[in-house]
């Protein structure tokens, strides 16, 4: 995994995501749901993804299961970006 | 070939409603009101005895609630707010002066209080919430109102003002959900007993833009809404007259709603579009009254 990416969804989810706890030392596949997002958060997480990378995630993209866990996210930024993950 | 006339046509022809000059804006004739009436009663018949605090609410409620309830994040371009003139004389001439031109007289009016209510229960959170934690149990009120919704449309069942009856349940994830599962089958044995052919289906709010796709998606994915349908007007499929809806902790949480033991109440709430289910009736059963089937007339009572 890109370390500079991950740092960098790391700085947007702790932003946005509206988790209550560190999201500086949480595991890649953890549940960001279960660690708090609303369904809110998870629409400002989306639109900070998409400013911060220069992405736009397809209808098809904007599920909960896209922005569920950090490395969901890396791997769906990694895809629109062109980047790998 | 003549073209039939449309079913909103037939409806302003029989006096069943009377045209505003403005989409999904209508008078209520005399026999239509009867029918509203008819299926309130029977609503009424069916939910004797559950305990129901019953409430009806004006079509505007406080515009601060409405913002707090977080509508205005989900549904900015259905909402309605109430602005006034508040000016002096001199704004006053300037109003009357763009009215007399044609220009934009709306510029000068300024906020008021009050939004026009979006959905029957969105006043009632703050009202429990007020009242302290909820009593062992929970409660579950028996609302009534106006809506407003900005969604001019040719279907007369797409009102841009319209009635619902609403069922508010608030108490513990088990209460909520025991509850809109027994409005499930409570909506179609009632529905039934109207001789109106019916679905439910999984469904989602009209969340807006990009975002609103993203939660739209969460809704159904956590399974939160409910509709019942029947094809009323709209060639493009059948129309919900009723919905049941899981909150899950967001008004609780949003309002400060507590249970007995302290913690945040979750809640529920399942509506009938009253206006959509006097429509469905007219639809199915025809536009004389006195010529809808026998057991329908005797459950309604018309």
């Amino acid at each position: 995994m890109g370390t500079a990416m991950m740092e960098n969804i790391r700085d947007i989810v702790a932003q946005y995501g509206g988790v209550s706890i560190d999201v500086a030392s949480l595991d890649e596949a953890a549940d960001l749901y279960a660690a708090g997002m609303t369904s809110f958060a998870s629409v400002n997480l989306m639109l900070g993804l998409e400013e911060a990378f220069s992405i736009e995630f397809p209808d098809v993209m904007l599920t909960r299961k896209t922005f569920g866990s950090l490395a969901a996210i890396a791997e769906a930024v990694a895809k629109l970006s062109g980047k790998t993950a | 070939m003549r073209n039939q006339p449309s079913f909103l046509q037939t409806l302003f022809d029989q006096g069943y409603l009377i045209p505003s000059g403005v989409p999904g804006l209508f008078g209520r004739g005399e026999a239509y009101e009867a029918i509203i009436s008819a299926f309130d009663g029977l609503i009424s018949r069916v939910v004797k005895g559950d305990g129901a605090e019953k409430i009806s609410f004006p079509p505007g409620m406080s515009r601060v609630q409405l913002e707090k309830s977080g509508y205005l994040k989900s549904f900015p371009q259905l909402a309605g707010s109430v602005h006034s003139f508040c000016g002096t004389d001199h704004d006053h001439s300037e109003l009357l002066r763009e009215l007399d031109q044609g220009g934009d007289w709306t510029r000068g009016l300024a906020c008021t209080e009050v939004a026009l209510t979006p959905a029957t229960c969105y006043p009632v959170y703050p009202i429990m919430a007020a009242r302290g934690p909820l009593p062992s149990g929970g409660r579950v009120f028996d609302l009534q109102s106006y809506c407003f919704r900005h969604e001019p449309s040719e279907d007369p069942a797409r009102m841009q003002m319209f009635r619902i009856r609403e069922f508010v349940r608030a108490g513990t994830q088990k209460e909520v959900l025991d509850f809109r599962t027994a409005w499930l089958q409570r909506g179609r044995d009632l529905i039934t007993s109207i001789g109106l052919p019916l679905d439910i289906d999984l469904a989602n709010d009209p969340f807006f833009g990009r975002g609103g796709r993203l939660m739209r998606a969460g809704q159904r994915e956590k399974e939160l809404k409910f509709e019942l349908l029947v094809h009323i007007a709209n060639p493009a499929g059948p129309t919900a007259i009723m919905s049941f809806n899981y909150h899950q902790a967001y008004f609780g949480e949003t309002w400060g709603i507590r249970r007995d033991d302290g913690e945040v109440a979750e809640t529920a709430c399942t509506g009938f579009g009253m206006d959509r289910v006097a429509l469905a009736l007219l639809r199915h059963h025809g536009l004389d009254l006195a010529a809808w089937p026998e057991p329908v007339r005797k459950t309604l009572g018309l």
